[in-house]
């Protein structure tokens, strides 16, 4: 398509797009060199060296049971990535599949499906998401379903709202004159021409995640130790915020470079995907 | 997140210079405590924060239990005991009254341990008013207490804040507004923030009593422990939780720092029902794969002394068990190949919230590991550990302190947590009970330790350390902690 054969051209003069693509791709790298490496095992405890201050030989110092913070980092990227990529496939295929349905068919199934959505968006996220974890017992794949379930609605509206104006669109009117049926239309004409709403969010979405298993496991209830997090990493700084405010510091900063990067990337290729930006 | 908001808050406060030490002698404390008590009944709640607020200061039970672990008299102001130790017979102090006014007599202590022992009664210690035959009391100043069987602990009991004595028309109400014979009268309770005593100037000897009125400030977080005594918000803190921070107070000449003992006897609790649990072998594997020195390190910052039974040094006839489960990881490979386990072995850790369990239960599955144990960890909330746990026991494997003092009894029921049921144990405790002279007590509770030790019913790792950090000038705070409690009445300003 056009817009597609565009893009790079763009993309050059777009700094926020840059800086939010080397962050995301350095956080990609980082989980990746942790299946291969890390400084030290991210599990080994050291009592004798506990709260050891940053230097040559632990880089970001060592925690309250002497575990080194890089190595921990390094797998807590792992974490956050997999909770992520998880959470927001869940939503994007649960959320994609309600809202296209809702467009192509209308009627009572749009308005139910609409309303559904409603209804979750009227609980904030993070607040059901502590109740489901709650309940169905603290844990990584706990913390996965609940974030999931709570980019459905997200999904589902993004969907809807492009979808519908696409089917007003005449190619869509042709197909349809033509005798196809709504599933074909869908698949062939509609989701194409939503994809670029859909990446965007999911790269949107993607931070958030990362934000929500954070504050889930910040409270004890997303990854259980000795699985390392961001989020209880900063918990467990807690305790130690006058002996040792780095171990505080380092997670922090590793969460807040994770989600601007992924929503630099989100803001630049919505700009970059969005048509009257490209009429400029 | 509201939680870091506050040590945002308090980190500013920290920032602040420490108000000028007023001219005049302080009459007025501010105790840091971590928990907020869920109420201020300790004769319904099991919470051991409801006496560190009220015993001694708002109740007061028949015998006290003093600040070095003896007994002395309190309402009671002498009692006998029958040759075969079954009835005690209690000569009640005269003239003492109930903070609504009401005069204390031996009807009072009937009603509050018959209501102990009710039907309906949610008191920790109920078995031991439920062991309670019959009470006599022949005049307002004397009763007469009879036991279905022998209890050598029952004055000790007496004295514990379960047992203190309440005015029976406003037991019903003390949950809220607590109505003792003690030296201090409830003020207000702000929930979630602090709890205020003052002085009830009908005390008996209101004149020996040092402080106006006292606040308990509720801090549970560590970094905000620090930050309330370095704001000067908290003028002591007993059973400071920051240990990491304790330098920085031990360098600082506003502030003295006491370290004692607690009762908390610190273990890795063991599902004995459970297989391959229910095997001594198994248990002893786990007891001799854990370092009692690393765990003291990493989470009690290398204070607490290690023990080998459920008992602890301060307690009478103690002996040093921990001879029997050194640290031996080859030992506990190859009793796990003798126990025929085949591993990795796989266990729930279930850890609630305190330092103890959460950083000592990492250590804990760490060395777990290296004898082929693998202990997947469970944190869960005070809430969640009381019902899933203690209660409805599913579990293998839970890192706790048990804080009450001289509780071997919970090892004779066999419906316990620990689903411990061993005749032979049970056996051992009664005779401790019928013992008639204290050698021969002594000798039992050797064996009752000995027996704990050799089942290996859990691991026994370490006695929590008890901190006080104070400003400097207060005096008169406990240094050890027989048992969970702040006698306000003998402290003061120097």
């Amino acid at each position: 398509m056009s817009i597609a054969a565009a893009l790079p051209g763009r993309a050059a003069g777009n700094p926020g797009i840059a800086i939010g693509g080397a962050l995301t791709l350095a956080l990609l790298l980082t989980a990746a060199l942790s299946l291969l490496w890390t400084p030290y095992s991210p599990y080994a405890i050291d009592v004798p060296h506990r709260l050891a201050l940053p230097s040559m030989r632990h880089w970001f110092g060592t925690d309250a049971l002497g575990r080194d913070v890089v190595s921990m980092l390094m797998v807590g990227a792992q974490n956050s990535i997999l909770v992520g990529v998880i959470a927001v496939s869940v939503g994007l295929l649960a959320g994609t599949a309600l809202g296209a349905l809702a467009a192509a068919r209308r009627g009572w199934v749009e308005e139910a499906a609409m309303r559904l959505a409603d209804f979750t968006f009227a609980f904030p996220a993070i607040l059901s998401a502590i109740m489901l974890t709650a309940l169905l017992g603290a844990g990584i794949v706990n913390s996965i379903v609940a974030i999931g379930i709570f980019n459905v609605p997200i999904f589902a509206r993004v969907t809807r709202g492009s979808a519908k104006a696409v089917w007003q669109r005449d190619f869509v009117l042709a197909a349809r004159a033509a005798g196809r049926a709504p599933l074909g239309i869908t698949l062939v004409h509609v989701l194409p021409n939503i994809l670029s709403a859909l990446i965007v969010q999911a790269t949107i979405q993607f931070a958030n995640a990362i934000l929500w298993e954070a504050a889930l496991a910040y409270l004890g209830l997303g990854t259980q130790p000795p699985q390392p997090s961001w989020g209880r990493m900063l918990n467990d700084a807690q305790a130690q915020l006058f002996q040792a405010p780095w171990l505080a510091l380092f997670p922090g900063v590793a969460i807040m470079l994770a989600v601007l990067g992924l929503n630099l990337l989100g803001d630049g290729l919505r700009d970059l995907y969005d048509p009257r930006m490209a009429r400029r | 997140m509201p939680r870091t908001a506050c040590v945002i808050a308090a980190l500013a406060l920290a920032l602040l210079p420490a108000p000028a030490p007023a001219e005049e002698k302080k009459t007025t404390l501010v105790l840091g405590m971590v928990l907020e008590p869920p109420g201020l009944d300790p004769t319904s709640g099991a919470a051991a924060a409801i006496g560190e607020v009220t015993q001694y200061n708002i109740y007061e039970g028949l015998t006290r239990i003093t600040a070095e672990g003896t007994l002395a008299p309190l309402l009671a102001e002498s009692w006998t005991v029958s040759p075969d130790r079954r009835t005690y017979r209690f000569a009640l102090r005269r003239g003492v009254r109930f903070q609504n006014g009401e005069p204390f007599t031996a009807a009072d202590v009937k009603f509050s341990f018959a209501r102990a022992a009710a039907p309906g009664s949610t008191n920790k210690e109920k078995a031991v008013f439920a062991d309670i035959a019959a009470i006599d009391t022949p005049d307002p100043a004397t009763v007469a207490i009879t036991l279905t069987r022998a209890d050598p602990n029952f004055l000790f009991s007496l004295g514990e804040s379960t047992g203190v004595i309440l005015e029976p028309k406003s037991a019903d109400g003390d949950a809220t507004h607590p109505i003792g014979t003690g030296p201090f009268q409830f003020e207000s309770w702000v929930k979630g923030a602090s709890i205020t005593l003052a002085k009830w100037p009908g005390y008996r000897d209101a004149a020996a009593i040092g402080l106006e009125r006292a606040t308990f400030r509720i801090i549970s977080d560590p970094a905000a422990q620090t930050a309330a005594l370095l704001a000067g918000d908290v003028d002591a803190f007993p059973r400071f939780g920051a240990l990491d921070s304790l330098k920085q107070f031990q360098g600082d000449a506003r502030f003295t720092v006491t370290i004692g003992s607690t009762e908390g006897k610190t273990i890795l609790a063991i599902n004995n029902k459970r297989k391959p649990l229910d095997d001594v072998r198994v248990r002893r594997a786990i007891a001799a794969a854990i370092d009692r020195t690393a765990v003291i390190d990493g989470a009690s910052n290398g204070m607490g002394v290690p023990i080998g039974s459920h008992y602890t040094p301060n307690d009478p006839f103690y002996i040093d068990l921990t001879g029997l489960s050194p640290y031996d990881p080859a030992k506990a490979r190859a009793l796990l190949a003798e126990a025929g386990v085949s591993l990795p072995l796989k266990l729930t850790l279930t850890l609630p919230p305190p330092p103890y369990a959460r950083q000592g239960g990492q250590i804990v599955a760490a060395e777990l590991a290296e004898i082929g144990v693998e202990a997947r960890i469970e944190t869960v909330e005070w809430a969640q550990w009381l019902d899933g746990v203690y209660k409805r026991k599913n579990y293998d494997l839970t890192m706790i302190s048990h804080v009450e003092p001289r509780d071997l009894a919970i090892y004779a029921n066999p419906d316990y947590y620990f689903q411990y049921d061993s005749a032979e144990f049970r056996a051992i405790l009664d005779k401790v009970g019928a013992a008639a002279d204290a050698g021969e007590r002594g000798r039992w509770l050797e064996a009752a330790q000995r027996r704990l030790a050799e089942d290996q019913v859990n691991a026994f790792l370490y006695v929590l350390p008890q901190v006080t950090v104070a400003k400097k000038g207060v005096a008169g705070l406990w240094r050890n902690s027989p048992i969970f409690a702040n006698d306000l009445a003998a402290v003061s300003w120097q």
